[in-house]
């Protein structure tokens, strides 16, 4: 079959066109720059951000990725500090004093905030704010966070529709008194968070009621702030865009153009983003390259202290984890030292107890260190010498690399050190929690971060009746001294208290503790004023953008 | 005909239906719900939540329910071309549990325009290479302008899409010296920029999704060619002294690519709907990443819709293949009117 060469030029007509389709794609782009340094350049913050944000309703939005936008557009009493979380920063509020035993708080509104749309931000609107979360028809998931409100239990259950019954008022236009369940000295931290932001009320009104989920004020032709950023694009699981708001009060501070927050959920996609120049800030960095940056990069990798403790759950209803000397056994035999070294290799601190060390001058009384001889000697105590006639168990983790990693050591580690045999499931994040929630699993790998900065946020998870204990654990007289804590108003007789609590959940231990959290991620040498925080929050209004022309 | 077209869509409609039943059922079956988070969320609330959903209902209301909002009501064709399914069908699948204030209609009108402008540009990707490499291949065969050709093809096709993504992002992303690297990311540059740099963002999605269908036109088409070079007819026309270039386009390609046409409509469902997996490797705002992110997240709203939608774009290419087959074969037609 001869073909001439005019044959194979012929079919190669295709594949030239596609050619100069690249060509001229290519040629058309003059643009050397990477993303980032074009938006170093222009002020503009490239951040990536976990998730696509479930929505901007500040009273019904739960998770990290949507605080991280809300905080920008909204601003609470009290604000966020550049470079130290339990520091009250003033927002809204200029000056607050509160009363001998700090149950009732007087908050003095400044009188140049403004929303977006130029409304003045009224002790009004803070009091509609706080009535529309507690709204029982809302269904906000945070409303809890409010009940330390006199009055806010009974009208979020439904058992009083009266308003006037909650401990809000409000004194004048620009003065708002909060009258609390009990002495709450760590007020001002709470209130940083989205529960307690402000909403505008004629907003909401013009596009619903007090008390609906389905509105669309949040969409971003409709949205009205207080923050010093207010919306400008938001396209989903693409990205979503703030600039800069001229009727913030302190706009003169505020040194960025604007911001955009990129969804990226997996870490490996995201730290490429990160190489390729397309993020300045990297959330997340995969463990397998965190070696790469630790030695090729440093100045750009960051490990910072995080509010947070990793820990295993013991169902404390299966047998033999019943029994106490079984949980310590087990919780003694985790070499958490290694386990930080080898496996998560991000600074981690292995936990003595329970409560993140050294928070408002609470330091926990937990001693726990890896001590197999201990371990060994308390399991045939139990009546499992060298692990014999110990019951075959899996370890429940959701599905992650870095979890499986560390579940596979522990379960090396006690085959050698106890001579027990358990298995890892791993299964999707929905599943394992409904599982976790319903005490379908005997070991379940667990983690925990604080709301705010103070020891209860850790310590009033494991009440008897606190929906996140999921142990089925549950001890008298710890239930008794958290409900001392609740009223106690001396910070040195509350630290005691609450000392006491801990030292009762670590004897008995319904959980192995591992680890307190670091944060790890990636920070391009452009952003300046990015401060190490406990709570990883980062207010947005003192960062600055300085082009470094740093490239990996 | 008529008979034919008519008995077609009554099985679409049936199969739509019966896809939504299954949907409904599995949704139900898997554990964990919409609403559970890692922090627990209060038993009253919860309630409330529930109750605003609807979730409270007997089984058989919310499925009811359900099987009444997503049936057409009306039909306005320029509604549809704008994604609209609510003026254009009557559909509506309601809010997203996840996305507060966002419809499911809304979500997909927005998404569904990028999967469908990804799989266009992997469609021409695929033809073109793929045409091209095939007839190459057959008109040159056994040398090495086939083997090397057919060896990559080769390679394409066993290359999942999770493999060549990733690889295709290492060697034009950070290995290839500056004027030729490509953003190995999004969908659109993160900076206000011409359409034309938009385009440059395109690129390797579009690649990867086309390769691989490339690799399946290739060898189709090398087959089919050397079947058709090989008949009396081009023999004949040969003979006549019809030249090269006309025997093989007008009386070569023309037969041969019969068997490609009838292949092309599947890929091109598949590549708009396909691509869910390179919508996650390049963090696109397609409608695949709802798909796998309504999954993971119980939201049973985007769930039904996105499957809803995905399907009906399946059954609807394979329709239109379908008819063009009977239209084009008169065997066909007898049978189907028999």
């Amino acid at each position: 079959m001869g073909m001439t060469r005019r044959h194979i030029l012929w079919s190669l007509i295709p594949q030239g066109i596609l050619l100069s389709l690249f060509t001229l794609v290519f040629s058309s782009c003059t643009e050397s720059r990477t993303p980032v340094e074009i938006a170093s350049a222009q002020g503009m913050l490239l951040l990536g951000n976990g998730s696509e944000p479930h929505g901007l309703d500040p009273h019904l939005t739960t998770g990290v990725p949507e605080h991280n936008i809300l905080h920008a557009i909204f601003e609470g009493l009290i604000a966020y500090h550049p470079t130290d979380e339990s520091a009250p920063e003033p927002g809204v509020a200029e000056s607050w004093e509160h009363n001998s035993d700090a149950s009732v708080w007087t908050f003095h509104l400044r009188h140049d905030a403004r929303w977006s749309n130029g409304d003045p931000v009224l002790a009004s609107d803070f009091s509609y704010s706080i009535r529309r979360i507690l709204s029982p028809a809302l269904g906000a998931q945070y409303a809890d966070q409010l009940i330390v409100l006199k009055g806010a239990e009974d009208f979020l259950k439904g058992n009083t529709t009266d308003f006037a019954t909650v401990g809000v008022e409000v004194v004048d236009t620009h003065t708002l008194r909060l009258h609390l369940i009990g002495p709450t000295p760590h007020l001002p931290g709470m209130l940083k968070h989205n529960a307690w932001y402000p909403v505008n009320p004629r907003v909401i009104e013009a596009f619903g009621s007090i008390d609906s989920r389905e509105s669309d004020w949040t969409r971003p032709e409709n949205l009205v702030g207080n923050g010093a950023f207010r919306i400008s694009r938001w396209v989903t699981n693409s990205y979503l865009e703030v600039l800069k708001s001229d009727t913030y009060w302190d706009a003169d501070r505020v040194r960025i153009k604007g911001i955009r927050f990129f969804p990226i959920e997996k870490a490996s996609t995201e730290e490429a983003a990160f190489r390729a120049g397309q993020i300045h800030y990297c959330s997340n960095i995969p463990i397998d390259r965190i070696e790469f940056y630790r030695s090729k990069h440093p100045e750009v990798i960051r490990f910072d202290d995080y509010l947070g403790t990793y820990f295993y759950r013991f169902n404390t209803t299966r047998p033999p984890l019943d029994q106490p000397l079984v949980r310590r056994a087990l919780t003694l035999a985790i070499d958490t030292g290694l386990i930080v070294r080898e496996v998560t290799r991000g600074g981690e601190t292995p936990a003595r107890g329970f409560v993140y060390d050294g928070v408002s001058g609470y330091h926990t009384p937990g001693n726990i260190a890896f001590d197999p001889e201990t371990a060994r000697r308390l399991l045939a105590e139990a009546g499992f010498p060298e692990g014999s006639g110990f019951p075959k168990m899996d370890i429940l983790i959701n599905t992650q690399e870095a979890h499986k990693m560390i579940a596979e050591a522990i379960q090396q580690m006690w085959r050698d050190h106890l001579g027990i045999d358990v298995g890892i499931v791993n299964q999707e994040w929905k599943v394992y929690l409904d599982n976790q929630v319903n005490l379908r699993y005997s070991i379940s790998r667990s983690g925990w971060i604080g709301d705010y900065v103070d020891p209860i946020t850790f310590l009033m998870i494991w009440t008897s009746d606190s929906g996140n204990n999921q142990t089925g654990w549950s001890n008298h007289r710890y239930d008794e001294l958290y409900k001392q804590v609740l009223v106690t108003g001396d910070p040195g007789l509350r630290n005691a208290l609450m000392g006491e609590m801990e030292s009762i959940f670590l004897d008995e231990l319904p959980v192995a503790p591992i680890y307190w959290y670091t944060r790890k991620y990636l920070l391009h040498p452009d952003v300046k004023n990015w401060h190490p925080k406990l709570l990883d929050y980062h207010p947005f209004k003192f960062i600055q953008l300085e082009p470094t022309g740093f490239r990996l | 005909m008529f008979r034919f077209l008519i008995s077609r869509l009554l099985q679409t409609i049936l199969v739509l239906y019966l896809i939504a039943t299954v949907v409904f059922v599995m949704m139900k079956a898997v554990p964990g719900g919409p609403f559970s988070q890692e922090r627990n969320v209060s038993e009253h609330i919860l309630q409330k939540l529930e109750e605003q959903y609807g979730l409270h209902d007997p089984l058989h209301v919310q499925y009811a329910k359900y099987m009444w909002n997503i049936t057409p009501k009306r039909l306005s064709p320029r509604a549809l071309l704008a994604f609209d399914l609510k003026e254009g069908l009557g559909i509506d699948f309601g809010y997203s549990f996840r996305y507060e204030g966002r419809t499911v209609n809304q979500l997909i009108a927005e998404s569904l325009p990028v999967s469908a402008e990804l799989g266009f540009y992997a469609l021409i990707i695929a033809a073109l290479l793929g045409i091209s490499t095939g007839s190459l291949a057959a008109l040159k065969q056994n040398s090495s302008w086939d083997h090397i050709p057919m060896a990559i093809v080769m390679i394409g096709i066993c290359l999942p899409t999770f493999v060549l993504g990733p690889i295709l992002i290492l060697v034009f992303g950070f290995w290839v010296p500056e004027p030729f690297r490509l953003p190995v990311l999004f969908w659109e540059p993160s900076y206000d920029a011409p359409w034309l740099e938009s385009l440059r963002y395109r690129i390797l999605p579009a690649m990867t999704l086309g390769l691989y269908y490339a690799a399946g036109i290739a060898r189709l088409t090398r087959g089919s060619m050397l079947e058709v070079l090989g008949q009396d007819y081009i023999r004949t026309a040969r003979a006549k002294g019809v030249s090269p270039f006309n025997v093989v386009v007008k009386h070569g390609l023309r037969t041969g690519m019969i068997p490609v046409i009838s292949y092309l409509g599947p890929v091109a469902a598949h590549l708009i709907t396909g691509s869910f997996v390179i919508e996650y490797i390049f963090m696109l705002p397609g409608l695949g990443r709802h798909l796998i992110n309504a999954a993971l997240n119980r939201d049973y709203t985007l769930i039904m819709g996105t499957v809803l939608v995905y399907a009906a774009i399946l059954i609807l290419f394979n329709f239109i293949v379908d008819t063009l087959l009977v239209w084009l074969n008169p065997r066909l037609r007898l049978r189907s009117n028999a």
